[in-house]
């Protein structure tokens, strides 16, 4: 068997492609048998293959969505198999290699799969859904200027370690297509909590988690079930812990805006 | 949003309304299962306990309302989160054949077993409560019973010794007899304890008290309670099922014996 998995022999698959013209265009699947497959091919690096042939033939090449290749930006984004970025865990689409398939395997290639995330083009999605969530608050206010020093603010490790483990996010939505409900709390925890969790995000945290969550909601994203199938399809493994996180944030955040007393000054420096 | 608005129209917020329900609920099964239990004591006990909870008068209402109150939100959250989701997948071409990856079977049938449960929970009323089913067995067609010893709680004497009261014991025993009633008991009790197995778990996520440091523990003290909760719920039909538990001494049938074998 490990033999057989690590064997370079050349091999034939069959892609079952997701095409639509356009964002109003019907879609439907299209076959693509490809012969002479590199075990050593990543995923991407088929596609880029077959859409050479594509184009020799004359045909419009497949759409999908891919930049760095590293696994690191979040932007490549297909369905493989039912499975957000394919077999395996903890990879994005570009870390997919074909060694994951054998001779004569059918694979099904879509967009991911969400109303907030609409179809530009065959596997291409338009996320801006989740930069609207960001706007409304995957941020901090900080005075621009110099620098400042390293450690100014003391962060505890541990806190540290666990906003790393959140900002480790690259936001490319595998967590809304793994969900059957589309729902998008994996993504707005992680940045929720990799915010909340340092001393410079205190000041917005519950301003964030009310902003953000509201956005959610209003960009059409589904509910979590609690069935944990985002964070098992997070290219970056990222724990639906912070979704717990997220919501007693968002539960604290709502009875303390209910309950906190609010100054009635109408400001304005010094009167 | 005001806090109203942020509990009962946000997707956080309305599942915090189903898990605050949930846990009333949760909690309320616990205590009518314990109540239940006293069937196996002497019949003083449980018909000592259904009259000392009706004497409660105004407060058992309040009970009832709170209850009704829950059952009402906690299926009106589902439902509105449930449409939502639908609706939040649909419109950009097919849902292939998903391939789940961890989600329990328990958290994918949640759904069914809430309906079978509510199901259950109709007919349990109109059985035991209110008497639209099993009319000639219900607890107002059958003798008073009279109290051989007081009944207490927590050492208060709650119901005198000599009263007459309703034989619910032999309400009970009589509804379990007839075993296609007592196989429907033990199929939705066993239903609502895989509900309760997503349904506790979930509690914790929602309410932000899960994570990984524990939720190994967490999740095998849910199995724990919710087997603890069926087995105790299938002795009570499965013993009069299997005659270990048979009616008191001295029971003895209304006028039309007939109609109480139906």
């Amino acid at each position: 068997m490990v033999a057989e998995k690590f064997s370079k022999k050349l091999f034939s698959v069959t892609l079952r492609v997701w095409r639509q013209a356009g964002p109003a265009a019907p879609g439907r699947f299209t076959d693509y048998p490809a012969a002479n497959v590199n075990p050593d091919m990543s995923f991407l690096e088929l596609l880029d293959v077959v859409n050479d042939g594509l184009t020799i033939k004359g045909e419009e090449p497949i759409a999908f969505a891919h930049d760095c290749r590293e696994g690191i930006c979040g932007t490549c984004s297909c369905t493989i198999n039912g499975k957000p970025h394919g077999p395996g865990r903890g990879i994005a689409t570009c870390q997919l290699y074909m060694r994951s398939f054998r001779d004569g395997d059918v694979i099904v290639v879509e967009p991911f799969r969400a109303r907030p995330f609409p179809v530009v083009k065959d596997l291409v999605t338009d996320r801006a859904a989740f930069d609207k969530i960001m706007q409304a608050g995957g941020f901090i206010t900080v005075r621009t200027g110099a620098a400042p020093d390293a450690n100014a603010i003391p962060v505890p490790k541990q806190d540290a370690d666990l906003a790393m483990d959140a900002a480790a996010c690259i936001g490319c939505g595998a967590c809304v297509a793994a969900c059957k409900n589309a729902s998008a709390m994996l993504f707005v925890a992680a940045k929720v909590s990799q915010l909340g969790l340092f001393p410079q995000g205190q000041p917005e945290r519950d301003q964030r988690v009310l902003g953000m969550v509201g956005t959610m909601d209003a960009m059409g994203f589904g509910n979590c079930t609690n069935q944990y199938e985002c964070s098992a399809a997070c290219p970056k493994t990222i724990t639906h812990d912070f979704i717990a996180r997220m919501n007693r944030d968002y539960l604290k955040a709502s009875f303390r805006s209910a309950f906190k007393p609010a100054s009635s000054s109408t400001g304005g420096g010094a009167g | 949003m005001s806090l109203a608005g942020n509990l009962f129209r946000s997707s956080i917020g309305r599942k915090f309304v189903m898990a605050v329900t949930g846990l009333i609920l949760v909690g309320f099964v616990i205590g009518h299962l314990v109540g239940n239990l006293q069937i196996f004591q002497h019949p003083d006990h449980i018909n000592g306990y259904a009259a000392f909870l009706h004497q409660l008068g105004p407060l058992l209402w309040v009970a009832r309302i709170i209850l009704l109150v829950s059952v009402g939100l906690h299926i009106w959250a589902a439902t509105v989160l449930a449409l939502e989701n639908k609706r939040a997948r649909t419109g950009n071409g097919p849902n292939s054949a998903k391939q789940w990856i961890r989600a329990t079977l328990a958290s994918r049938l949640v759904r069914w077993t809430g309906y079978i449960v509510l199901a259950f929970v109709l007919y349990h009323l109109a059985q035991f409560t209110l008497g639209i089913t099993g009319t000639a067995q219900f607890k107002e067609n059958l003798p008073h019973y009279t109290m051989v010893d007081e009944y207490r709680i927590a050492g208060f004497p709650v119901v005198k010794a000599g009263a007459e009261v309703l034989d619910v014991h032999s309400m009970v025993i009589l509804g379990f007899q007839n075993p296609v009633i007592s196989l429907f008991y033990i199929i939705a009790v066993g239903l609502l304890s895989f509900h309760l197995l997503h349904g506790v778990d979930s509690f914790f996520q929602t309410i932000g008290w899960r994570s990984a440091k524990w939720s190994g523990a967490l999740h095998k003290i849910v199995l724990l309670f919710c087997v603890a909760y069926f087995v105790g719920n299938l002795i009570i039909p499965g013993s009069v099922l299997l005659g270990a538990k048979g009616l008191r001494e001295g029971f003895k049938a209304p006028a039309a014996p007939a109609a109480i074998r139906r």
